[in-house]
């Protein structure tokens, strides 16, 4: 790790005024920067600590019914919160799906939506990579990339994005709040991330020195909590990046879907936004054929990057699923296995 | 035994160690920190095949609190480490040239006053490389024939004809299966702290084999044994990697040689993925014929696996099908593909889990194809005598092990059809099997017994304790064979001061050091009874030592217990201070020749798989082993839960991935190379059938530590066969490879 | 900078020249409290795991600097006054450790779970809650029974084998 010059803030506005300098970062939990910074991925010279800003560590119920996480809510604390696990099922799930207890407990909300990607090639600083030297290249392209993008990416970079927080988040419309020295400004999630393009190095619309001080979710988002699920399928059983997850929300009356959210995570450079999908589902019955419907609808363009095409199959299924499971509703029992396809009520048939 | 002296064996005692470790008291090798003491850390190349064309050395050197940088040009010269005196002939490296072989092999060595100075000194180095394509695709490289499976088996072998068979059987499958390359990644990385004084050196580092590590020194430095002492008290793992010092630990020792200051050297995780040897990458072709009866006739068991360029290591797969079925005829052939890798090695139950992960899925599909229930079938291809030697086995409960396992399981109900079952929730349920086996080693061991005038002894042998329990099992024995309670008995290992106890490997451990133990203190307790029985004065004089019992302190008239003397009366009245006696037991007892020796098992699988999604999730394994007498039962039944882990892991975990352009290991960490974590470990049972085996060694016991990885990996495998259909031939089963089946709806 | 901090319920001030240094080596290198090990360094299997302020984390990704004024409790800090800790004894007698060197990290783990979540008798929630701590060996069974105990709650599903 290159030695770099550390600064603890006592502020928002010191944090982001100390970031104007080059080659600065922010510090939350740590549990992706320290990381990229000992494999030598990250080698900032001014690190910034922003762990004892309190005042961003709160959860606040909004009046009019949403909610504001602030940026150093800790995934541990936002997935148990009683009032937010049970307005917004399908994030706790997708928080508790992610990572293990430790890193959960030092993770942060605002961290969690900017880690990187996991691709290996990323990793490696032996290999070109689009994303870490811009125009060295992309050795994913012709690489070990059963895991990589099969939406959204692009002859520059193949990386999915390992947030699983994020795609429930996506799927309820949620809103990143910046501030930087020139002011506050918020962004739709969705549109806070950049698809990979020809600037893979670009991964979000954050300005230099900008930073996000809470995520809020509108007052609609809740109208979900009835039928929101988070599934994420894996090569085991915890403490694994997915290789497909799948956050699905319904509004269901009298088996009618009177709205419908879908996002698909492990398959983009983002998390992907089915928008066509639940288009297709609204003001329709629940069904199995339409769930299939929307499943094909949500993959419509996709493609392989690689050696990958069954990501693509696997993921219509996973929708089919998802909206499965989220039709038949949330229970008030935890679940042991959060997003786990083996965390079912044996009520619910896996049968298709 | 049991019956002579003491009743120590057998009790499911606790650790002793335990509370050592539970407490973070127990001391691993990067745990010392001695005064004065650097931080050395290694650069390893990122290239596979080629040379190392420059290093920023000055820039390195300026990172403030680097002291030195150790590359080619100024490493302290030693022996030649491919030369004649290296273990099977392995090399390391050791910087002793800028040719890279493979990648993550050492470049360089950064020593500074804190780790954090060493860590970006090595990163500062910046290599620049001259590089060649490697040969890092297994299926494309080319291969030669083998001089030998693993280290001392023959690459080929045959028993009958298993071509003129093949042609004449019934029924005939032909079938290849691949295994990965697979990483031993024990928690510990390997660690060195070494410190010079003069000619004299101590290191603390872990070694399944100190003795074997304190010679090594020897040979490659040049000083005499007796300056080198080798600590290993406990080691965070092993399981193979930790047998043969290792090219990093000794470059420890030659970064403190040169800075002449005591200097630690702990390996990055990342690094772990090169010099440290792995399970190599196979390919298996099995043929198998049967007759109208479903009998083998022919098992052709053809080997390919991975070796590196300059050394040679077959995965000796072939093993196991020379041992476990009856067939008439039986050929094994290893072929060899060198490739740009860090030599492979010996990894937890080499060998035999590779083949048996392989043999049993043949078996299963052979089974299905006549119509047979696996249990069945192989019941009726049990080998009665060692089928490639024709040897009768000193023991073997395997019979027994099929049914208690069977009915512990309820294999009873098991439908022959595939995805027949489901659970509650929908999922498929598959029921598989395998049989587990792994061959009785022994090795030469030697310890001492030393026996005080206040009648509490101390036995001392170099064992290793990486987890298996010898802190504990250990010192049953030496409690026993001394017929002493375990309170009055030392035990002390995990140093080179004491006598040599092999090598902890091979599961054989016990059978060397415990002998080793159980030899020296029955030798002190024939020494103690003489004494007696010349002494007058004693209630036992003029007996011999064949009538005597010991137990707690005394030594008893066995017709006659009336008659008995302690041991502080016995050494009080001959005015000795102490007795000691010093054994030697190995394996060169004739009485092992007439014998084939292995432990046996029967593992039993279920499965749960998602129907449309493929994941799985092993719901219970349940496995029956008989391994000959057991030292302690609660320490036995966590190896075999252990193995069986590693089985799980295997089977659906564990891959090394490698870059087929740059050779480099894409998953060289722990996210991306999975084992298995806590929740995929859903239920283990361990039972442990009772064997009686007069022959493999004095404690009748056979080793326990690999056993249970050998059939697991089948049993799940033919598990999620009997779930879905789906038929996979390649570990580790992943969720890809059950739903990408065309023509499927899995 | 000057780190100060509560160490197993005892103040510690220590100098610590270079941002860099983590908590984990702050502990094992600068401080001799070697019991916490380092398994990966990156978060990836959890024999790190401390409390800190009574939370589990991996102290490997943690800079010393940011737990300045923090109470940090390590597997040093768990017995008390030579009397193991309850979770220190359920794991001799489940035998719930092999070669012990993931131990202090599962210890730390098994602890500091309980002020995650509420706890059900339900064997799943805890193999899921310690997922975040590999075991080469295979302890995981005997770790789970020990946690159930200690957690006052081994119920019949959890005991899935016959214990000596």
């Amino acid at each position: 790790m290159k030695r770099f010059e550390y600064i603890r803030a006592t502020s928002v506005a010191e944090a982001t005024s100390a970031a104007m300098e080059q080659n600065a970062v922010f510090l939350a939990g740590g549990t992706n920067l320290v990381d990229l910074m000992k494999v030598g991925v990250s080698r900032p010279d001014r690190v910034i600590d922003i762990s004892g800003l309190a005042e961003l560590a709160r959860v606040e119920f909004l009046p009019n019914g949403g909610v504001r996480i602030g940026a150093l809510v800790l995934n541990t604390d936002l997935a148990y919160h009683p009032q937010f696990s049970r307005d917004y099922p399908s994030v706790a799930e997708a928080l508790l799906s992610a990572a293990s207890g430790q890193l959960r407990n030092a993770a942060t909300a605002g961290g969690n939506i900017l880690q990187k990607t996991r691709c290996s090639y990323f990793f490696d600083l032996a290999s070109a990579c689009n994303k870490r030297q811009p125009g060295a290249g992309c050795d994913a392209r012709d690489g070990e990339n059963h895991g990589l993008a099969i939406l959204g990416w692009s002859l520059s970079c193949i990386a999915t994005h390992p947030s699983d927080f994020a795609v429930p988040m996506v799927a309820l419309d949620a809103v990143v709040e910046i501030d930087g020295i020139s002011g506050h400004r918020e962004v739709l999630l969705d549109a806070f991330y950049t698809l990979p393009g020809d600037y893979p190095e670009r991964e979000t619309v954050l300005q230099p020195g900008e930073l996000v001080v809470a995520i809020r979710l509108p007052p609609e988002a809740k109208t979900f909590a009835q039928h929101s699920r988070y599934l994420k399928l894996r090569d085991r059983t915890s403490f694994a990046f997915a290789l497909v997850s799948v956050a699905a929300s319904l509004v269901v009356e009298e088996g009618m879907i009177r709205d419908a959210r879908i996002a698909l995570g492990g398959v983009a450079l983002k998390p992907w936004r089915a928008r066509a999908a639940e288009t297709r589902l609204k003001g329709q019955v629940c069904s199995d054929t339409l769930f299939r419907e929307a499943a094909e609808v949500a993959l419509a363009d996709a493609r392989p990057s690689g050696n990958n095409a069954a990501k693509i199959e696997l993921s219509r299924r996973l929708v089919v699923r998802a909206l499965r499971v989220a039709e038949a509703g949330n229970t008030d029992q935890p679940r042991s296995l959060p997003g786990s396809v083996f965390a079912e009520q044996p009520k619910v048939s896996a049968n298709g | 035994m049991r019956g002579r002296h003491g009743s120590s064996v057998g009790q499911p005692l606790t650790r002793l160690d335990g509370h050592l470790k539970v407490t973070g008291a127990a001391v691993y090798a990067a745990d010392n920190n001695p005064p004065g003491m650097l931080h050395a850390v290694m650069a390893t190349s990122d290239i596979a095949n080629g040379k190392v064309a420059s290093l920023e050395i000055e820039a390195a050197k300026r990172h403030p609190g680097v002291v030195e940088v150790m590359t080619p040009d100024n490493r302290p010269p030693i022996a030649d480490p491919a030369g004649p005196d290296a273990p099977f002939g392995w090399r390391l490296d050791v910087l002793q040239s800028d040719i890279v072989h493979y990648a993550k092999q050492p470049i360089a060595v950064v020593i500074a006053t804190s780790l954090e100075a060493a860590t970006e000194g090595a990163a500062l180095l910046a290599p620049r490389y001259e590089e060649h394509s490697p040969v890092a695709d297994f299926d494309t490289a080319e291969t030669f024939a083998a001089t030998a499976a693993g280290v001392f088996g023959p690459a080929r072998d045959e028993m009958g004809n298993v071509e003129t068979e093949l042609h004449a059987a019934t029924f005939r499958l032909d079938e290849v299966y691949d295994t990965p390359a697979q990483y031993h990644n024990p928690m510990e990385p390997h660690a060195i702290v070494a410190s010079w004084d003069g000619d004299e050196l101590t290191v603390d580092t872990p070694s399944q084999g100190l003795i074997m590590a304190q010679r090594r020194i020897s040979d490659l430095f040049g000083i005499p044994l007796e300056n080198i002492h080798v600590r290993s008290p406990f080691l965070g793992g092993g399981f193979g990697n930790k047998g043969f010092l290792a090219g990093p630990q000794i470059l420890g020792i030659l970064a403190a040689r040169l800075v002449g200051k005591p200097v630690k050297l702990v390996m990055r995780r990342d690094q772990m993925y090169g010099p440290l040897g792995h399970r190599g990458r196979t390919q298996q072709r099995f043929q198998l014929g049967l007759d109208d009866d479903s009998k083998l006739v022919a098992l052709n068991h053809t080997i390919k696996a991975a070796t590196s360029i300059f050394d040679e290591f077959v995965e000796p797969a072939g093993k196991i099908s020379q041992t476990l079925y009856a067939s008439r005829a039986i050929a094994t052939d290893h072929q060899a593909v060198p490739m740009h890798i860090g030599t492979p090695g010996f990894m937890r139950a080499p060998g035999e889990a590779s083949g048996s992960a392989a043999l049993e899925i043949a078996m299963d599909e052979a089974a299905f194809a006549r119509g047979l229930d696996p249990l069945e079938f192989r019941l009726n291809n049990y080998a009665e005598v060692e089928p490639i030697s024709g040897k009768p086995f000193s023991s073997k409960e395997l019979r027994a092990c099929y049914t208690q396992g069977a009915a512990r399981f309820g294999w009873a109900d098991r439908p022959l059809l595939p995805r027949q079952m489901r659970n509650e929730a929908g999922l498929l349920v598959g029921w598989g099997v395998g049989t587990a086996t792994f061959p009785t080693l022994m090795f030469n061991g030697q310890a001492r017994a030393v026996l005080t005038a206040d009648g509490a002894a101390t036995v001392e042998t170099a064992a290793a304790d990486m987890g298996q329990g010898a802190w504990t099992s250990f010192a049953q024995i030496a409690a026993d064979s001394l017929g002493l309670s375990l309170d009055k008995v030392e035990f002390r290992a995990g140093s080179s001061k004491f006598p040599d106890a092999g090598i902890a490997g091979g599961s054989a451990h016990t059978a060397t050091a415990g002998s080793a133990i159980h030899a020296a203190g029955r030798d002190l307790i024939a020494k103690l009874a003489a004494i007696a029985a010349r002494d007058e004065r004693s209630a036992l004089h003029g007996t011999g030592n064949k009538d005597i019992v010991a137990r707690d302190g005394r030594l008893y008239l066995r017709e006659d217990e009336d008659r008995s003397d302690s041991y502080i009366d016995i050494l009080g009245r001959a005015g000795l201070g102490e007795i000691r006696s010093d054994s030697k037991v190995g394996p060169d007892d004739p009485i092992r020749s007439d014998y084939a020796m292995h432990a046996h098992g029967a593992v039993f699988a279920e499965v749960l798989v998602d129907p449309e999604l493929g994941q799985v999730r092993v719901s219970r394994l349940v496995g029956a082993f008989a391994a000959g007498a057991i030292i302690n039962p609660r320490l036995v039944r966590s190896q075999y839960y252990g193995g069986m882990i590693w089985g799980l892991s295997f089977a659906l975990h564990e891959e090394a991935l490698i870059d087929h352009r740059s050779g480099r290991i894409l998953n060289a960490d722990l996210a991306g190379y999975h084992v298995p974590v806590n929740a995929d470990v859903v239920s283990l049972e361990a039972l442990i059938v009772d064997e009686y085996d007069p022959h493999v060694n004095a404690l009748g016991a056979k080793g326990v530590g690999e056993l249970g990885i050998t059939g697991t990996v089948g049993a799940i495998a033919n598990a999620v066969w009997h779930a879905t259909g789906v038929r996979v031939r390649r570990y580790p089963i992943k969720i890809t490879d059950l739903i990408d089946q065309p023509g499927r709806s899995i | 900078m000057i780190i100060r901090i509560e160490l197993n319920e005892k103040p510690c001030s220590i100098e610590v020249d270079d941002p860099r240094v983590t908590l984990l080596d702050l502990l094992r290198e600068r401080l001799n409290l070697t019991g916490t090990k380092k398994g990966c360094d990156r978060g990836q299997c959890g024999a790190c795991t401390v409390l800190v302020d009574g939370r589990r984390i991996n102290s490997c990704l943690t800079l010393a600097f940011s737990v300045d004024g923090r109470s940090v409790t390590t597997v040093e800090g768990l017995a008390k006054g030579g009397k193991l800790h309850p979770i220190q004894e359920v794991f001799i007698s489940r035998d719930a450790l092999q070669c012990g060197f993931c131990t202090p990290g599962q210890l730390m783990s098994a602890v500091g779970l309980a002020n995650e979540m509420p706890l059900r008798n339900d064997p799943e929630q805890i193999r899921e809650a310690m997922s975040g701590n590999l075991c080469r060996c295979g302890a995981y069974q005997g770790i789970v029974e020990a946690i159930m105990d200690y957690h006052g709650a081994l119920s019949t599903d959890g005991a899935t084998h016959e214990t000596i």
